[in-house]
């Protein structure tokens, strides 16, 4: 019996090894769940911010947020930029925050060769996306911005994820299809982007921390 | 049960030397310095068991200069691979026979 138990450790001390080594694990849930809730915020206050009244003018409606810009309110783009921006960084924040607490109390090094691949395969298609949006914006496509950017995310999460939990592939994979549908549907990127950054995060978030963090 | 016991690989007794092949088992060319945090040994002890595996001819070490430093790293070769693989499924046996 003794032996058994001894046999089942070296497996597990196995497994263990394997997983510390090759996947950044430290990833916590509750960065989702509170980066969820930051998107959430963010939306609603674009959302109210932009229904305050008429702040962009077009040559035509297209109703898709798309086509030759007459005038537009520099005030209300000035606003969801720093909103925009505001959800990044506090997101980043939060999740260094929480998958430092958790790297420590499961004792994994947070920065190893694990991690540094995670985020390298991470930032390539997102920064591609981020300046792939600016180029929609500067062509007046701005109707475009917000699903864009889900699909790029999502492919960045499909990169990164063969470096940490495969819920992030899996979460990559369903930003992709939700921004392809927003690409679809006439000006509801506001509410795609909501339920994308805000809505997914936190119920992946809820499934990794259930998963993986107790 | 006796030929279970002998398919386990005599190098892989020691925990340090099967965590260095779990660690070189899903990694490609894996630096000292991060096997040593890894495995939570002292210099000395990790380059015997390294030495010792490398002459089994289960890993390989290659030796190189990144910039001014120099750098060493480890990669398990086919032989180590099929040997680690082999040990794994013999303890899995010795589990299940046990129960």
């Amino acid at each position: 019996m003794e032996e058994n138990q001894a046999t089942l450790d070296t497996l597990k001390d196995i497994k263990s090894l394997m997983e510390r080594s090759s996947r950044f694990i430290s990833l916590s849930g509750l960065s989702g769940v509170f980066s969820g809730t930051l998107a959430l915020i963010g939306a609603y206050l674009a959302h109210w911010k932009t229904n305050q009244g008429p702040w962009i003018q077009r040559a035509q409606d297209t109703d898709f947020g798309t086509g030759e810009i007459v005038s537009i309110d520099w005030s209300v783009v000035w606003f969801l930029s720093i909103d925009a921006l505001l959800v990044f960084i506090l997101s980043m924040f939060v999740g260094y925050y929480f998958s430092r607490q958790k790297a420590l109390r499961k004792g994994q090094p947070l920065w190893g060769t694990y991690s540094k691949q995670f985020l390298i395969n991470l930032s390539l298609p997102l920064v591609t996306g981020g300046i792939f949006c600016m180029i929609l914006f500067y062509h007046g496509l701005i109707g475009l911005i917000a699903p864009a950017s889900l699909v790029f995310y999502g492919l960045a999460l499909l990169n990164g994820g063969k470096f940490s939990f495969e819920e992030i592939s899996y979460l990559g994979m369903s930003e992709i299809a939700l921004g392809l549908a927003g690409l679809v549907f006439k000006g509801q990127g506001l509410l795609f982007w909501a339920i994308g950054f805000g809505v997914l995060h936190i119920v992946y978030g809820i499934l990794m921390y259930i998963r993986h963090d107790r | 049960m006796k030929s279970i016991i002998h398919q386990l690989d005599k190098a892989f007794e020691n925990r340090i030397r099967l965590g260095l092949m779990s660690i070189l088992s899903v990694n490609d060319w894996v630096e000292f310095n991060e096997l040593k945090t890894l495995l939570e040994v002292t210099d000395g002890n990790l380059a015997s068991h390294i030495s010792a595996l490398d002459k089994k001819g289960y890993i390989e070490t290659r030796k190189r200069f990144v910039g001014k430093k120099p750098n060493t790293t480890f990669r398990i070769t086919d032989d180590g691979r099929e040997a680690f693989s082999n040990h794994i499924n013999a303890l899995e046996m010795l589990l299940k026979g046990a129960i």
